[in-house]
């Protein structure tokens, strides 16, 4: 058995800690783009649309993530579809995200008062234009804490991923411990890591606080 | 031809008639008052006008056009009619210039130049040029009322709409915001108001409309209607003020 010093086991984890970033990221670029189009859809307010949205947001929010991430990665390749780990995890994870993303955003965008609505409209703005330029600035404020709050949960969230094989930060862990027998150092250093990676996240939302003023409400 | 005409409007929420048919044609450079008892249906009526509300029945004509549901007519029918509320709705993240140059850019699609300009002219008129740089949380209540009507005059509408503009406000700020109206009333912009300010409707306004139960009850000019009304429910309405 080789011998792994410290620096072998914080060396191994950094490199498989990049695709926990790349994984995080991209679910939440992704995520957020499609949530981004739900806020809309459902905003919109066409009854089947909503009812559709609603139902979505319902399936993922009800279910464990790990389910949502066996069910596209074993579910795929019976449609034809062979998919990699890191197709079916950034896929999994992306559902995940826009899911949770439309509904904390729903908030927010109907925290936003009528009068905002009425204004613009007797302005001659249409639904777009009011989004884009009243109701979107404001509600972004607001959304700014739980957004972040939640981007934490995506990146703990993408831990899961260990479990269809995808090397991220956790089988990158259970991986050299394995090799190791060195349990308490190995996720010692796991854990240290996502917090490095989390931490941060926390900081950057209440700068990002202090540069909305003049929001009123 | 009127500018405005509304022709047997009806109006319910739910179970409850508010607006039960009501006729009024607003002419060109006419300032009517609208005055009624809380719950007598004013504001829903301004708000049909401005296409805020729904109609259940009838027909509401601007510039002799007929306006129906479609988007495009409810764009065209806000283009001529503009709105100010008793809450100002002022657009909190941006400043009193951005305020008013909005809609202008994004709506009429004029150029930055064209829009500042035209804001900037709008906010001197009301007596706050040297406000522009400020966000409404920076503004007193009568300021802000005012940002809000130079931010509906930047749009040229036809046609202004005043609910209660100055109900919100604590007394010592209500006159700077009746004297830009009176300002706009003289310079001959079309203006319906429903307010409280019965010295105001009296001395500034051509036509007197009294609403009572969804309905136009009594309607004619300011000064008579005050010292003769013709039916109690005014005559009680008007002695209750008093
Ligand atoms: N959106 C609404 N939903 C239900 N009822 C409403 C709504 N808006 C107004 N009403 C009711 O309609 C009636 C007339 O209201 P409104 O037009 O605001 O009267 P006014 O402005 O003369 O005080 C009131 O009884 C009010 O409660
Ligand atoms: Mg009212």
């Amino acid at each position: 058995m080789s011998e792994f010093t410290l620096w072998d086991i914080v060396y191994n984890l950094l490199l498989a800690g990049r695709w926990t970033v790349l994984l995080s990221l991209t679910a939440f670029a992704l995520g957020g783009l499609v949530g981004l189009i739900l806020l809309m859809i459902r905003t919109a307010g066409n009854p089947w649309l909503v009812r559709l949205v609603r139902g979505y947001v319902e399936l993922f929010q009800g279910t464990p993530l790990l389910m949502q991430l066996f069910i596209v990665f074993f579910g795929l390749p019976l449609i034809g579809l062979d998919v990699s780990p890191w197709v079916a995890a950034t896929l999994g994870l992306t559902l995940f995200t826009s899911a949770f993303l439309t509904e904390i955003w729903r908030g927010c965008v109907e925290s936003i008062g009528r009068g905002q609505w009425e204004a613009s409209a007797s302005l001659g703005m249409n639904f777009t234009q009011q989004m884009r330029y009243i109701v979107l600035p404001q509600a972004m404020r607001i959304a700014i804490p739980p957004t972040v709050g939640f981007s934490v949960q995506v990146v703990k969230g993408t831990a899961v991923a260990s479990i269809i094989g995808f090397v991220e930060l956790t089988k990158a862990g259970t991986m050299i411990t394995n090799a190791t027998y060195a349990p308490f150092t190995v996720y010692g250093c796991v854990a240290l890591m996502y917090f490095l990676i989390c931490y941060p996240l926390s900081l950057f939302a209440r700068h990002l606080e202090g540069k909305f003023r003049h929001v009123a409400r | 031809m009127s500018l405005v005409e509304l022709h047997a409007i009806h109006k319910s929420f739910g179970e409850l008639e508010v607006l039960k048919g009501i006729d009024l044609a607003i002419d060109e450079g006419q300032v009517i008052a609208l005055i009624g008892k809380s719950g007598s249906g004013k504001s829903t009526l301004l708000r049909t006008i401005n296409g805020l509300e729904q109609i259940d029945s009838g027909v509401i004509m601007v510039g002799g056009n007929k306006i129906s549901e479609r988007d495009t007519d409810l764009l065209a029918l806000r283009l001529q009619v503009g709105m100010v509320f008793q809450q100002f709705n002022l657009f909190p993240h941006y400043t009193a210039l951005e305020n008013v140059m909005l809609s202008p850019q994004v709506v009429k699609k004029q150029s930055k130049v064209e829009a500042k300009e035209i804001a900037e002219e709008m906010l001197a008129k009301v007596g706050l040029a040297d406000k522009m740089m400020h966000y409404p949380d920076q503004l007193s209540g009568g300021q802000q009322q005012r940002v809000a009507i130079a931010r509906a005059l930047a749009m040229k509408p036809k046609v202004l709409l005043c609910d209660e503009v100055t109900s919100a406000l604590d007394p010592e700020l209500v006159n700077e915001v009746l004297a830009v109206v009176r300002k706009l009333a003289e310079e001959g912009m079309t203006l319906v108001m429903v307010t409280h300010e019965m010295r105001f409707a009296r001395e500034v306004c051509d036509k007197l409309v009294f609403m009572h139960q969804g309905r136009i009850h009594e309607t004619g000019d300011p000064e008579e209607v005050f010292s003769n009304p013709k039916t109690s429910e005014l005559a009680s309405f008007v002695g209750g003020l008093a």
